[in-house]
């Protein structure tokens, strides 16, 4: 499956801006935040679609995540 | 040295009118009761202006207002508060500032000061510590900020901290601020205006005095505990001081909830480009931070001739997608000429907004605009150039600095004000934010995200994940947050820390510092008294709990794309809970038993 992987903040150093990959079926998740390098606990805003989501959770062909470091408010 | 720990105990009263300056004992009782701050400044105001008046006649009164905690080793001790009756909205306005002014009236030895009366001529008030003294402000009236404060600081030295209204308040503009160090703001409701209409130009202070501190081992203590947690927090360790407030434009337009085009939209296609990762790449010079801040989230930038505080995400949301603008280095610019006239970015930006949505739709026309930019969605020169005029208040732009809400009115569609009870709302959707908008709803000074600003727990997850979607529960957490919030506000110190702090550990400051003996718990329940206060106060003025809502358009136009798709604000379903869980009747409206257990009964 197509994911489009979207990092934002500190994220991005390193691995840029917007990343499109290709998993196999099955993928959740928490494996394509492992295979980016990025530690769970750098992950503090986590968007499916744009809409809030979970490690545990499989993505779908064509969806787009969308990672966030702890950030500010405002 | 007085007797006071954490209070200076004087206030002091500066009659416009016959000139004269008196120093009044703070009546300890009060502090107590209201703790500082807004609350304080609240109960002042209560007590000697007649809700009814007009905001802009000789009648109204500006107390600037300083916390027990501003001023002493705690971290963000340096906010202040300006409390007056707004002219933009009619209901009581407290602005609130950061930088080193508030500190340093503190420690020029008081807790607030009660400007009142009207000045025939222009002036200014200096205070050196115990001198003060009413001062010609014919030299710098007209002046834009920054000049007006180099002025300051050639005759009074560079030490001298400097508060002072621009043009835009001269002018009696109802979105006019204050400006503290030429780039912090006292920014909302029109406290500017009400200064201008008393001829009143700027507070210049200088204090050489400390704050005396009840149990200074406990302080350390305290002190030492809660800067752990605020370089513990993700937020307030590492998102706020490495990027600002900017980094939202992303992650509020990744949920679809970043109002674009005055709210006609939710989602904006350019957002990285005005994006706090685009701002820190390319126009941040440095960090900007107040005083005795270990977070620093200001930010200092430069584009061009533009160069100073700013821009904070509120001020790239109001410009950028909400004007369709793109263009991060005329934002930045915008952004300077607001804080050099003196107006308060969010209603400035979404005025233009609202004016472009009245250009859309043939309402303002082009021989309107006195060969002026044409108010188009995206014009990157028309948000510089309509900020002047308002800053000016030059044909149209007359017209706009009179906010958002009088503009559309004057062309018979109110409805395209994007304000609650005539005060411009902040960056956040409420359609796709469930209890941010029950907040801007029943906010006692109209739209507004800092008096509850339950982003925090509903996007950033702090202290806990709520959904944004739902309506269960946010009654409860808005309430808290406004309650907590108007506490912070009363202490003195910023509502940023919160990300990090709990009520206990403000209530460990507050007590070590006072002497006082206070629960976290108690810390709130001072906010409730504050949050009931100043509903009274508007209930008195006239503003019904009918204006408890929002603009028709989230009420009733679905969010047309993005991730919020399709979402409406429910604020039929969340406000009669937020009555009931505050104790007030199903028609909003405080009971004698809520007041008399907060113990302002008398105020009804
Ligand atoms: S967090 Fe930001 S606004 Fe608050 S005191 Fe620090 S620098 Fe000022």
């Amino acid at each position: 499956m197509k994911v489009t992987i979207k990092l934002f903040a500190t994220l991005r150093i390193g691995r840029g801006k917007i990343l499109k990959k290709e998993y196999p079926e099955g993928t959740i998740i928490r494996d394509i935040i492992r295979d980016l390098n990025i530690y769970e606990k750098d992950v503090a805003i986590l968007l499916k679609n744009g809409i809030s989501t979970k490690m545990d959770k499989e993505p779908a062909d064509g969806d787009t995540l969308s990672i966030f470091p702890p950030i500010g408010g405002g | 040295m007085n007797n006071y720990f954490g209070y200076q105990g004087v206030i002091l009263r500066v009659n416009l009118s016959d000139g004269k300056i008196s120093k009044e004992p703070l009546n300890l009782e009060d502090g107590v009761k209201f703790i500082g701050g807004r609350g304080l400044g609240t109960k002042i105001l209560f007590d000697e202006v007649d809700p009814k008046i007009d905001p802009l006649s000789i009648d109204n009164k500006v107390i600037f207002a300083t916390g027990p905690l501003s001023g002493t080793a705690t971290p963000t001790g340096g906010r202040y508060m300006v409390i007056t009756k707004s002219p933009l909205t009619g209901t009581v306005a407290s602005s609130n500032s950061g930088g080193f002014w508030g500190a340093e009236l503190k420690l020029a030895g008081y807790d607030a000061v009660i400007i009142e009366g009207k000045s025939e001529k222009p002036v200014y008030l200096n205070i050196a510590d115990d001198v003060v003294t009413l001062e010609d402000a014919s030299g710098i009236w007209g002046n834009l900020v920054d000049e007006t404060t180099t002025k300051l600081e050639n005759i009074h030295g560079e030490k001298a901290r400097i508060a002072t209204i621009g043009p835009a308040g001269e002018k009696l503009s109802k979105i006019s601020g204050v400006m503290n160090e030429r780039g912090r703001a006292a920014g909302r409701s029109g406290v500017g205006a009400v200064l201008g209409s008393k001829n009143f130009k700027a507070i210049v202070v200088r204090g050489t005095n400390k704050v005396n501190i009840k149990e200074p081992d406990k302080l350390k203590g305290a002190f030492s505990n809660s800067m752990t947690k605020i370089r513990e927090n993700g937020v307030t360790g590492q998102g706020l001081p490495a990027y600002g407030t900017a980094v939202l434009v992303n992650i509020i337009n990744e949920h679809g909830a970043l109002p674009t085009n005055n709210f006609q939209e939710s989602h904006f296609d350019l957002a990285e480009a005005i994006s706090g990762e685009t701002l820190a790449e390319k126009y941040l010079k440095k960090k900007d931070p107040c005083y005795r801040c270990p977070i620093g989230c200001g930010r200092y930038c430069e584009a061009d001739y533009a160069k100073g505080a700013g821009p904070e995400y509120e001020t790239i949301w109001g410009y950028g997608s909400n004007c369709g603008v793109s263009d991060l280095g005329a934002i930045i610019k915008a952004n300077y000429w607001c804080n050099e006239y003196g107006l308060d970015t969010i209603s400035a930006a979404t005025t233009i907004a609202a004016a472009m949505e009245l250009y859309q739709k043939g309402y303002i026309k082009k021989e309107d605009l006195d060969g002026g930019p044409e108010l188009v969605w995206g014009n990157a020169d028309a948000i510089i150039e309509w900020t002047k005029r308002m800053g000016e208040g030059n044909g149209l732009g007359a017209l706009m600095a009179e906010g958002s809400y009088r503009l559309c009115e004057n062309f018979g569609v109110s409805e395209l004000s994007m304000s609650v009870k005539k005060q411009e709302m902040p960056a956040y959707d409420p359609r796709g934010i469930q209890g941010i908008g029950l907040n801007y709803a029943t906010s006692n000074r109209g739209g507004c995200h800092v008096r509850g600003y339950m982003i925090s727990p509903e996007i950033l997850g702090l202290p806990q994940p709520l959904d944004r979607f739902a309506t269960e529960g946010k009654a409860e957490w808005t309430k808290i947050f406004q309650d907590f919030t108007a506490a912070i506000d009363s202490v003195g110190l910023c509502l940023f820390t919160s990300f990090a702090l709990g009520a206990d550990d403000y209530a460990d400051l507050y007590n070590a510092v006072c002497g006082t003996t206070l629960s976290g718990n108690d810390f709130i329940e001072h906010g409730e008294r504050v949050w009931n206060l100043e509903r009274l106060f508007n209930l008195k003025a006239g503003i019904d709990p009918s204006q408890d809502t929002l603009p028709k358009r989230l009420l009733e136009d679905p969010i047309s794309s993005g991730p919020s798709k399709g979402w409406l604000s429910k604020l039929s379903e969340t406000l009669p809970l937020y009555y009931k869980e505050r104790g007030w009747t199903e028609n909003g409206l405080p009971t004698d038993e809520k007041l008399e257990s907060l113990g302002i009964k008398e105020y009804k």
